[in-house]
């Protein structure tokens, strides 16, 4: 998916996580801050990457806030964003690029 | 070397200290030494007196000067003044190269931080270092290393010898002219002054600062004239708002309150829950509803407590108020309910001194004869040993405090902690650092289940014909794991920055500098 | 035939915000019977969209040892409930609850697009429940109708705070307000053989008031309660356990039935009372009690 317009999800509260996608030109540009970056950083990055890449988004700028959020919901913080700044709220693949 | 928690201890640590590697909890008993001693002044001519103009007057009085070790106790907490006034004092006049030996340090004492960082202060021994403090040490600011010692442990270090303090500096809410020191009637009353006991009998100079001059004979007093060198009266010692502060009122956290009840249970069901046992409990959440708890259980079946000991809090000096425990023995008071049981109760409620709180090196101490103790922790692991000073973010950022002490102690060491904590495992396979040794802890109490040290099949028996849902700790450990992954050490740089002292002076752990997360590519 | 999840106990069905990764990540801590996902009123307008995918992953992902996954879904005059409905069934979700059920046509609305999405994710036709919400005046009046309305409804739930005003009044805190349709309702589920639950109990400084109306609402037949927090499970569970004696009775009651039916005898008396085989059912459901209660240490 193409990354139409700057779009944000999820909040700054403990276990969750903010993620914002603006457009971008060369591949990802990927952030991360969390308050648990020593010892699930590693983790963090490799969830956020692997959902963007079953969301075919090959071009962003993506910046991710962290506060200790499962992998579940630093999934659907990511695809929230995606679909945002896409502008779709219906007919989500679940199960299909969402899962 | 690789001492007996597992942990390596870098040899050159080991040579700049003059330590031994942590051997196990009783490998120093019967360690036989002599004790430090002071330098006196004698106080001869009555005309002398002991008051001095101001804290600037009586350091100049007391010979400060580069390399000193001077020494503070932590009863203000949050709201201490002493620390900070002394210090700024101390920065003024360019002293440099000085050792703090603090009984704890908070984030009351963030001032601090630059005086590390010019060198005024080169070297901290403290039984707790929160705040900026933390993370100045953590981030190699502080030139010396950093020695994390238990309280019990500090006193040791003191009476001992190990440490010798040039000058000590006592916050007093009520003193009088010639140094009779207490800890209440005053403006800022702190309940007892048992942190500050062995610096006065074993610092060179002893100055008591004070905002409540009261006529003589200030008594009884917890720290006598005949330890004390020099009084100074100053404003404000304290924001007593933040040195007793209100009951904190008992949580609704259905998952404390389910850890609470567990520990309940599991206390009742032990063989040790009889008339006249032992108990002393921490100041959080799930350790207050487990005393409420606990209350309940003694009240219906009529089975009293002979001693609680403290860190005391409203709770538990509201079983003294009930008749269910005949003696209260305080080292310090986290809310103003305490503050007023021992004034109240001056029979039942007794200040002791932290040498008779928990150190392992005199005749015997209080921890000894405990039977119970709950505590937290910000992390177990598998062999039961806890962490309470590293964060997970590889930062200092916590206490030892009676914690190494009560868990060697106590019969039945108990640890509440909450397994997860947003995306962090409280068990694990490896702590961060080691601050308490495993073998001294018995029970880890969590939301999700219960593990009992497999070193304890007493306890795994007892609790075999109750309903307490009882795990292995690997299995809290794959739970905690299967939730939230399995986390990565954190990544820290070389250089060490602080040791973890054991309570008989070893060196449990070492704790690194740390180093700004980096992502492998 | 039945689905087999349809009578399972139901005394504590708690609310949690989806939108809130740190509440919906391990309430099954708390042991409640079902937990209910919100996506309506809990979750701003704006953030609807966003609860769905957190709602997907949980299901897909948390594993809720054994508590059932209730998905409450927006009212049908909204923009939303078809999504909702499509990332409940695709999640997996065991039942959803249909907020502001109205009548059978409202349940057999919310079918179709079950079905349709059953369908569409390749799941069981059938293997997701329906509960209803009954919110206003007329909804209460029809609740015979949306009892009997499909073979996946499980029940019928009474939403006190939208009912009360639509009846031109408020929670009073004496239920006098709130007696004719708890009446209305138990008597129509009962009817219709599926379960009904009250309302929820919002004020969290006043657990005596609320150990009472949960008491009250089990002596008037109620299977459960809508819960807002944590702390009022146990309360629940504890007013729902049967006490020793109830149980010691119920287990001669299913014995000596079984026994005496064997025998062809059809009347009989257990501790002098007069029983026969219109007891067997409640007396089972007791040892079920006493079972989920953890109580029960017989051998029925």
């Amino acid at each position: 998916m193409e990354i139409k317009k700057a779009a944000m999800a999820g909040t700054l509260e403990s276990s969750d996580a903010q993620v914002t996608v603006e457009p971008g030109e060369n591949g990802i540009q990927l952030s991360i801050e969390s308050s648990v970056i020593h010892q699930f950083g590693r983790q963090i990055k490799a969830t956020v990457e692997e959902t963007l890449e079953r969301l075919e988004v090959t071009n962003a700028k993506v910046t991710v806030v962290d506060k200790g959020a499962l992998d579940c919901t630093l999934k659907a913080r990511v695809e929230c964003a995606v679909y945002r700044s896409n502008g779709i709220a219906e007919n989500i693949p679940w199960g299909g690029a969402v899962r | 070397m690789i001492n007996a928690v597992g942990r390596e201890i870098p040899e050159e640590i080991l040579k700049i200290t003059g330590k031994e590697g942590y051997q196990g909890a009783k490998a120093k008993d019967n360690y036989e030494f002599k004790r430090g001693s002071a330098k006196i002044r004698a106080m001869v001519d009555p005309g002398r007196s002991k008051l001095a103009d101001s804290i600037r007057d009586v350091l100049e009085k007391c010979g400060i000067k580069d390399g000193m070790t001077i020494s503070f106790h932590h009863h203000f907490r949050e709201g201490d003044y002493v620390v900070n006034m002394v210090m700024e004092e101390i920065h003024n006049m360019g002293i440099k190269d000085l050792s703090i030996c603090a009984s704890s340090l908070g984030k009351a004492h963030d001032p601090m931080v630059p005086m590390i960082e010019d060198g005024t202060i080169t070297s901290i021994r403290s039984s707790g270092v929160r705040g900026r403090i933390g993370e100045a040490i953590s981030t190699g600011k502080l030139k010396n290393l950093a020695v994390m010692c238990s309280h019990g442990g500090r006193v040791r270090a003191i009476e001992s010898g190990e440490v010798h303090i040039d000058i000590a500096f006592i916050g007093a809410p009520s003193a009088d002219e010639y140094g009779n020191l207490r800890a209440n009637g005053g403006k800022s009353n702190c309940g007892v002054l048992s942190y500050a006991m062995a610096d006065a009998q074993y610092a060179d100079k002893v100055v008591a600062i004070t905002d409540t001059l009261v006529p003589f004979p200030n008594v009884p007093a917890s720290i006598s004239m005949t330890n004390v060198d020099y009084v100074v009266v100053v404003d404000e010692i304290g924001n007593p708002a933040k040195i007793a502060t209100g009951a904190a009122k008992p949580t609704t956290d259905m998952r404390k309150l389910r850890m609470a009840d567990y520990c309940t249970q599991f206390v009742i069901n032990t063989p040790y829950f009889k008339n006249g046992f032992s108990y002393q409990t921490g100041v959080g959440g799930a350790s207050i509803a487990s005393t409420i708890s606990l209350a309940e259980e003694m009240e219906k079946r009529g089975i009293r407590m002979g001693f609680g000991v403290g860190g005391l809090t409203t709770p538990m000096c509201g079983l003294l108020e009930r008749g269910l425990v005949d003696v209260l023995v305080d080292t310090q008071d986290f809310d103003l309910g305490a503050v007023e049981s021992i004034q109240k109760h001056p029979d039942r409620h007794i200040e002791i001194s932290a040498s008779e709180y928990a150190n392992p090196f005199n005749k015997g101490a209080y921890v000894n004869k405990l039977d119970f103790v709950i505590l937290a922790a910000l992390e177990v692991d598998v062999n039961f040993n806890c962490n309470v000073v590293v964060g997970s973010d590889g930062v200092i950022t916590g206490a030892q405090g009676g914690h190494p002490d009560t868990a060697a102690g106590a019969k039945c060491t108990i640890v509440i902690a909450p397994l997860l904590q947003g995306r962090i495992p409280a068990v694990c396979t490896n702590v961060t650092t080691v601050t308490t040794p495993g073998e001294t802890v018995d029970v880890v109490i969590t939301d999700y289940g219960i593990a009992i040290n497999p070193k304890r099949q007493d306890l795994i028996e007892c609790m075999k014909n109750t309903k307490l849902p009882i795990r292995s700790i690997e299995e809290l450990r794959d739970t905690a794991y299967s939730i939230v992954g399995e986390p990565d050490p954190v990544q820290f740089g070389d250089r060490v920055v602080g040791i973890i002292e054991g309570r008989d002076g070893t060196v449990m752990d070492v704790v690194r500098e740390i180093r700004p997360y980096e992502f492998e590519n | 035939m039945s689905h087999p999840n349809k009578k399972r106990l139901r005394r504590s069905m708690m609310f949690l915000n989806c939108q809130k990764p740190g509440l919906i990540k391990d309430p099954y801590i708390y042991r409640p019977d079902s937990i209910m996902l919100d996506l309506e009123d809990a979750v701003a307008e704006n953030q609807k969209d966003a609860a769905r995918y957190s709602l997907f992953h949980a299901l897909r992902e948390i594993d809720y040892r054994g508590v059932e996954r209730v998905v409450r879904i927006n009212g049908l005059d909204t923009a939303h409930w078809k999504e909702d409905i499509r990332v409940c069934v695709a999640g997996g979700a065991d039942t959803i609850r249909i907020a502001k059920t109205e009548s059978a046509r409202d349940v057999h609305t919310v079918e179709e697009h079950v079905l349709a999405a059953e369908r569409e994710f390749g799941r069981p036709e059938g293997s997701t429940l329906l509960m209803a919400a009954l919110e206003s005046c007329r909804g209460v009046l029809h609740a015979l109708e949306v009892c009997e309305s499909s073979e996946r409804l499980i029940g019928i739930a009474l939403s006190g705070g939208d009912y009360t005003k639509d009846l031109q009044t408020v929670i009073t805190g004496t239920g006098v307000e709130l007696q004719g349709a708890r009446q209305q309702m138990i008597i129509a589920a009962r009817a219709a053989g599926v379960q009904c639950w009250d309302t929820v109990f919002t004020n969290l400084d006043a657990m005596d008031v609320f150990e009472e109306e949960v008491r009250m609402i089990k002596m008037m037949g109620f299977d459960g309660k809508s819960l807002v927090n944590p702390r009022q499970i146990d309360v629940v569970h504890k007013v729902f356990t049967p006490s020793q004696k109830e149980i010691i009775f119920a287990e001669k009651v299913v014995r000596e039935i079984d026994e005496k039916k064997a025998m062809g005898i059809g009347v009989f008396t257990v501790d002098g009372k007069m029983i026969d085989i219109a007891f067997y059912d409640g007396a089972k459901r007791t040892i079920d009690l006493a079972k989920a209660s953890g109580v029960y240490e017989g051998d029925l």
